[in-house]
């Protein structure tokens, strides 16, 4: 049978945050989920910090070989064909 | 990610940019994906600079996700270069079921739980505390002392080149099996189904970690962005 549920408290959704956005929940979920977005600022501020918070890590930078790690490789490649024949 | 950089930041909502950012990430990584396979196509035909390339490429991932496991930066190093070697031995055992990147560090991994494990990677997985503390919400679960609004007064920070310092003093604090879930996922970009795959976890504890991670990860900001 279909009853009506209570919505989520905001409690709840800062744990259910990562579900959510991993479409990890079952559809009545996010509905819940969604509708209490819709009317709570306070959690719509949290849901684009962790949005942001994903972004940022995404840019963190990859660094160059420096000079001394590509002689270090290039050693190892020798080793290598050294081994192989 | 070269998209974003040509976007001038303050002038876009951070959500839109979220998106955009979703979507060239993906675009890059399959391409990444295609370079990769083009590269080690090159390295068994006995290519050394394409070896060296394939390195480069790899390089940061491999020492942040080594330096999660081991004591030391020296150590990570050298977990890093065991594993090339390892790559090398059996360049003829990848058959390209997973990207070469996921191959890479599943050998990693193994590499770096043979070494020698820190202190931090054993606690439980569920063992976190909440995601945000529980002082901050009325008896009902309301928000009492609600996040402040980030966008307004840092958005320029956001964008700087400065929060990367403050995101990786951030990553470094977090419980060693929480870090690993948030490098290969939201620094690497790896699919959860990856992250599995090289950690050697199951779904539902990947995404524990990735909950734990990313919220402790805001509350670092948060602190840095002013709000709590």
């Amino acid at each position: 049978m279909f009853r009506r549920r209570r919505g989520y408290v905001c409690q709840e959704m800062v744990e259910l945050i990562t579900d959510y956005l991993e479409g990890a929940m079952p559809r009545a979920g996010r509905r819940r989920f969604e509708a209490h977005i819709a009317g709570c600022e306070h959690c719509t501020e949290y849901l684009e910090q962790i949005r942001t918070t994903i972004q940022l890590s995404g840019r963190l930078k990859t660094e160059d070989l420096t000079p001394a790690m590509r002689e270090e490789f290039s050693a190892l490649y020798e080793r290598w064909r050294l081994e192989t024949g | 990610m070269s998209l974003l950089s040509q976007i001038p930041m303050p002038a876009i909502h951070l959500n839109v940019l979220a998106t955009l950012a979703v979507i060239a990430w993906q675009t890059a990584s399959h391409h990444a994906e295609d370079e990769d396979a083009a590269l080690l196509e090159r390295l068994r035909a006995g290519d050394e600079e394409a070896f060296l390339t394939l390195v480069g490429r790899h390089q940061s991932s491999m020492l942040r996700l080594a330096r999660s496991f081991v004591s030391s930066s020296a150590v990570a190093e050298e977990v890093v270069q065991d594993t090339w070697l390892g790559v090398l031995r059996g360049i003829d055992n990848f058959a390209g079921r997973s990207t070469f990147k996921t191959w890479l560090l599943r050998i990693l991994v193994n590499r770096a739980k043979s070494t020698g494990v820190r202190e931090d990677r054993s606690i439980a997985i569920g063992d976190a505390g909440p995601a945000v503390d529980s002082s901050r919400f009325d008896a009902s679960g309301a928000w009492m002392a609600p996040p402040q609004h980030w966008v307004e007064d840092s958005e320029d920070r956001l964008a700087a080149e400065s929060m990367a310092d403050e995101i990786r003093a951030a990553l470094d604090e977090l419980p060693g099996r929480q870090r690993e879930v948030v490098l290969l996922r939201d620094v690497d970009g790896l699919t959860s189904e990856e992250v599995c795959d090289v950690l050697d976890i199951s779904e539902g504890n990947q995404r524990v970690l990735l909950h734990r991670g990313r919220s402790r990860l805001r509350a670092a900001l948060e602190s840095e962005l002013g709000g709590v």
